[in-house]
């Protein structure tokens, strides 16, 4: 019964969220800023997600993710820029050897498997490293990824280093947002399913894990492979945003600035990673912007103020986060995993309750 | 309790989204007499320095016509300059927000990179764009409002060719690219066939971004016997190579494109034998009587402005981007002019039919939108005191 | 002889930036060593030190403005490990790395600032710039005078770590943290340490690195770092010794991608990692690693 009416509650909140952003798109104008933040928030939401899957419940700590969405971003872009097209963007390889397209949400999926094969592949060496090791080693695959489609032999794919472009692009933010939230509701059901306890059985203790039955190998490796797979689909939903393709952009700055996404949010809370996302991209592209300006009050010229000082003060707030909410915005409980309107609820109807449950 | 402060901090935030956005709309209301000038240029990251004399340029200009009249009632001209950091990753953003500040035309960039990343948001909007030195023929290429004042790259990688095959007598030419450089590579392709065409060879090799070991390269070229080494890449690149070239005392001439027509490169060689060439738009040099005007009247300009003199690197050498810089604003005026309108719609109408006279010749644009060149300026770095010499005007055969 | 002089030049190159890497590498490997935390932002101090260099050359005699580059570097490196790294000394491991991230962030968002991201001219220094000619290639002297005083530093700092008290401790505190905190050392003195000696090492690092390279950029110090830390880990992270030969190795073989032949110029920088990978697959320790049992 309870479980009904919660399911009714999400689903109501969630048909009034995109009625808010169709309506958002009715009134305001296409080029407010509003609307740069929500896009690339969302996209940015969802390989943040994939990260936290990966990081925050699997306690696997990969710096791998640019290179899957990488992989994403150039699969997406391949296999859908027009054959009248392809000549003018493959100009320096006669057109490319691929002559075929297909449909958008066919390529958004051939995107995520792409990513999710190659991280099939590299897991089996990679996941059997611990903590840094792992880290540094993803990282590592993925300035090889980078160099790899850059490399001219592969030009007829991959266009060589030249941008891709000309492939279809989205224009309004729902798309973004429906594609994101699919995905992350099918991450929310596998971290809810069984895999998900066996997950953060393994993050909590690999040695108990193991005793317990559960097949790290096996477990790590579906982790990692799903990850990538939204990290496929985040890049080449990037790649609609951006609406050119470049390997040379997917730099390990880009898994850094995801990675502190994560962090912001608290690693292990859903919740938390799509705040932060939204946050940080808002932030960095937008509230923060007035820094970069030199400005005058009067005739005084306010010190400090010039281009650059936006990411300045940007990196002090985020080591103090590091430093002093090391748990981020939601920490890592259990119900932060429901959408923000749960806690209201719980904030303001049923306020023991919540400071019991904290408690035990 | 943190929670609670947290969600509170969420929802103030959240707050100002909204305020946010509101307050933009009022703001694009109020601006009734004033035309705005996007200015889509990097002032920071590789071609950071190379922008920042293209914004000069604009300034100067602007500095000299900043009203309009249209249908009897005068317009104050408002530059917004955004900084696209030289990075295709971060142009779309940087100009959508020209876009939302509603800029009736707009002026850029320098690097043909970012133009063509960030050229589907100018088109989505509808705004026209006047590319001053953008030489990649992918930026005009199938769209209607991206135009552009300068040569090509086809154009230039010819001329090039044809000024090592006269002046060095070139059979073989070491050709060294940025990957991922939309410039760069095609520059580089266009040399290539130009030179292949003539007769030579051509050894080609290319490095990634972040490079700063080009002895390997440099080392590479000698072993290829070539006679020229052509390096069509950005100022950053560039210093590195002719710094690690003059250390290794080649005698090869260096031969470049127009991003070396830059004091960075007269910096980097100064002082040493190294011979370097390059192609470019405009020379200093030039006694025509709206150049030389351009040139007086610019350097006066820098020399008043100490953080503008700065900005050029320290010297008061015009730069041949800034009189593109310069010339592109003066065709986004005629052009608002011809409209007769502050309307993104009518310039980009009135655009393909603008002539203007500039100081870097005369510019009138084709059906792809580009400028119709046939010369360019050939110049060879004096490394005694730091300038530019000038050599030759090279047209094509 | 043909063999050797046209292949040469690459080999020295290789040497010569073997050099630089196996300076910043040393940090890397005393401070995972000590802390196992890899210190993303070393690299960072690293270019620091270049654009101090840059800077105070400007106004300054090159006899002071090298040695205050110095100094300051070490004060740098210093307090990065009091600010960033110090409060999270009981933090899970993976916190302190995210703020070692974080750091490397700052230190390039500063970086940016300070300069617009325009690159800097690095200010030649007399005689090591010079050009000299060895057999029928030229190169300068800094290429030289590289491996020769990475090699005088590094036997220095063995003898440190192996004959004075300090380097006792530290070899003392990276065997076992806790154990040594039981036995009376100043851990937190300890890993100061460390953290001057890496930042040192650093510093001298980097100028010869942009001596031979001539431009500073923000992310200048974002590449050699992680090159060293591979330099770091291949050679078995924690050994002094297997820090350097792991750091010449990359060097040289980087450089010898670039021959024109072998066509693998786009490569130069993913081999590392690949190197890297296959290091840690096949041997986890490192060439002249110690095998570390993991502690349930």
């Amino acid at each position: 019964m309870d479980k009904k009416i919660k399911i009714i509650i999400y689903a109501a909140l969630l048909v009034a969220l995109f009625a808010l952003l169709f309506i958002l798109e009715q009134i305001l104008p296409s080029y407010s800023m509003l609307f740069t933040v929500l896009k690339k928030g969302a996209i940015y939401a969802l390989v943040a997600v994939s990260m936290n899957l990966l990081n925050g419940f699997t306690g696997l700590f990969s710096l791998g993710q640019a290179g899957f969405m990488l992989i994403g971003a150039y699969t997406y872009g391949i296999f859908t820029i027009p054959t009248e097209a392809r000549s003018a963007v493959y100009q320096y390889f006669d057109g490319g050897i691929i002559n075929f397209t297909v449909p958008v949400v066919v390529a958004l999926v051939m995107a995520g498997v792409a990513a999710a094969i190659f991280a099939y592949i590299i897991g089996l060496p990679v996941l059997r490293l611990k903590s840094d090791y792992l880290a540094i080693a993803t990282l590592g695959f993925a300035e090889i990824i980078r160099a790899v489609f850059q490399w001219k032999t592969l030009g007829p794919v991959t266009n060589g280093s030249n941008l891709l472009r000309l492939y279809p692009t989205f224009k309004s933010v729902l798309f973004p947002f429906a594609v994101s939230g699919i995905c992350i509701a099918i991450i929310v059901l596998l971290i809810n399913s069984s895999y998900g306890r066996a997950f953060k059985a393994i993050r909590d203790d690999e040695i108990a894990a193991e005793a317990m039955g559960i097949n790290l190998a096996k477990h790590k490796r579906l982790a990692f492979t799903i990850s990538s797979f939204f990290a496929g689909v985040g890049g080449a939903l990037l790649a609609m945003y951006q609406t050119t393709i470049q390997a040379s952009a997917f730099k390990s700055a880009m898994t850094y600035e995801i990675l502190l996404i994560v962090v912001i949010g608290g690693l292990g809370s859903v919740t938390g990673s799509c705040i932060s996302s939204f946050l940080f991209i808002a932030a960095s592209e937008w509230w923060l912007r007035f820094l970069d300006e030199t400005t005058y009050i009067g005739s005084f010229k306010v010190p400090l103020l010039n281009p650059g000082f936006r990411k300045v003060v940007f990196s002090i707030i985020i080591m103090i986060v590091v430093l002093f909410y090391r748990r981020g915005i939601m920490g890592n409980k259990e119900f932060s995993l429901d959408p923000i309107a749960k806690q209201f609820k719980k904030r303001f109807r049923r306020r023991k309750e919540v400071v019991g449950s904290n408690e035990q | 309790m943190k929670r609670f402060i947290s969600i509170a901090v969420i929802l103030c935030l959240v707050l100002v989204l909204f305020a946010g956005c509101g307050k933009e709309k009022t703001g694009g209301d109020t601006a009734g007499d004033v035309i705005k000038i996007g200015v889509f240029e990097p002032s920071s990251g590789d071609n950071g320095a190379g922008g920042k004399q293209e914004i000069l340029g604009i300034e100067y200009a602007h500095s000299k016509v900043n009203t309009i009249d249209i249908g009897g009632k005068t317009y104050k001209i408002e530059l917004k300059i955004v900084d696209n950091e030289s990075s295709n990753d971060k142009a779309p953003t940087a100009a959508a927000t020209l876009v939302g500040e509603k800029c009736s035309v707009v002026v850029g960039s320098y690097g043909s990179g970012v133009s063509i990343a960030a050229s589907s948001v100018f088109g989505n909007a509808g705004i026209p764009v006047i590319g001053a030195s953008c030489t990649n023929p992918q930026v005009t290429e199938g769209n209607s409002h991206y135009f552009r004042i300068c040569y090509l790259d086809p154009f230039q990688g010819t001329v090039l060719a044809n000024f090592a095959v006269d002046n060095f007598n070139a059979k073989t030419a070491y050709i060294l690219t940025k990957l991922g450089d939309d410039y760069s590579v095609g520059l580089g392709n266009y040399f290539k066939e130009a030179f292949v065409g003539l007769g030579g060879t051509v050894v080609e090799e290319s490095f990634q971004e972040g490079n700063s070991d080009f002895t390997a390269f440099i080392t590479s070229a000698i072993n290829s016997g070539a006679d020229v080494i052509f390096a069509p890449t950005s100022t950053e690149a560039a210093s590195l190579i002719i710094g690690q070239a003059t250390a290794m005392n080649i005698d090869i001439p260096l031969l470049a494109g127009d991003t070396w027509d830059s004091s960075v490169i007269l910096d980097a060689a100064s002082g040493s034998n190294q011979e370097i060439y390059v192609s470019t738009f405009f020379d200093e040099g030039d006694d025509s009587a709206a150049g030389s005007e351009f040139v007086q009247g610019f350097k006066a300009w820098l020399n008043a402005n100490p953080d503008k003199l700065a900005n050029n690197g320290g010297n008061d050498i015009v730069a041949a981007v800034s009189a593109l810089g310069y010339d592109a604003y003066m065709v986004a005026i005629e052009a608002i002019k011809k409209a007769g309108s502050s309307n993104p719609a009518d310039i980009m109408g009135a655009l393909p039919t603008t002539t203007y006279t500039g100081v870097t010749g005369d510019i009138a644009f084709d059906d792809i939108g580009d400028a119709i060149r046939n010369v360019a300026y050939i110049k060879s770095a004096n490394t005694a005191d730091a300038s530019w010499n000038f050599v030759a005007i090279q047209s094509i055969k | 002889m043909e063999f050797i002089n046209t292949y040469l030049p690459y080999i020295l190159a290789g040497i010569s930036v073997g050099g630089q890497y196996a300076l910043i590498a040393i940090g890397y490997t005393m401070v995972y060593g000590i802390l196992r935390l890899i210190n993303f932002a070393h690299g960072d101090i690293f270019m620091a030190a270049g654009f101090m260099m840059v800077y105070l050359s400007a106004s300054m005699p090159l006899y002071i403005s090298i040695p205050l580059v110095i100094i300051l570097t070490v004060i740098l490196g210093f307090l990065v490990e009091r600010i960033a790294y110090r409060p999270l000394r009981t933090a899970p491991r993976m916190s302190i790395m995210i703020s070692a991230i974080g750091v490397s962030y700052l230190l390039q968002n500063c970086a940016w600032y300070l300069t617009s991201g325009l690159p800097k001219q690095y200010p030649k220094i007399p005689w090591i710039s010079a050009s000299v000619s060895i057999g029928a290639s030229t190169t300068t002297v800094v290429t030289l005078i590289t491996p020769i005083l990475t090699i005088v530093l590094i036997v220095a700092l063995v003898l440190l770590i192996k004959h004075t008290k300090i380097g006792m401790a530290m070899r003392a505190v990276s065997r076992d943290f806790e154990t040594s905190q039981c036995m009376g050392i100043k851990i937190n003195s300890v890993i100061g340490i460390t953290f001057i000696i890496g930042s040192f090492l650093a510093a001298i690092g980097s100028l010869l690195y942009f001596t031979n390279y001539s431009t500073v950029t923000p992310i200048s110090g974002a590449m050699p770092g992680l090159k060293a830390f591979v330099a770091a880990v291949f050679g078995g992270i924690g050994s002094v010794p297997g820090a350097v030969v792991g750091a010449f190795l990359i060097g040289i073989c980087e450089n010898i991608l670039k021959i024109k032949e072998l066509d693998m110029t786009t490569f130069s920088d993913a081999f590392t990692f690949a190197l890297l990978i296959i290091i840690l697959i096949a041997k986890p320790t490192g060439l002249f690693g110690e095998k570390i049992t993991d502690k349930v």
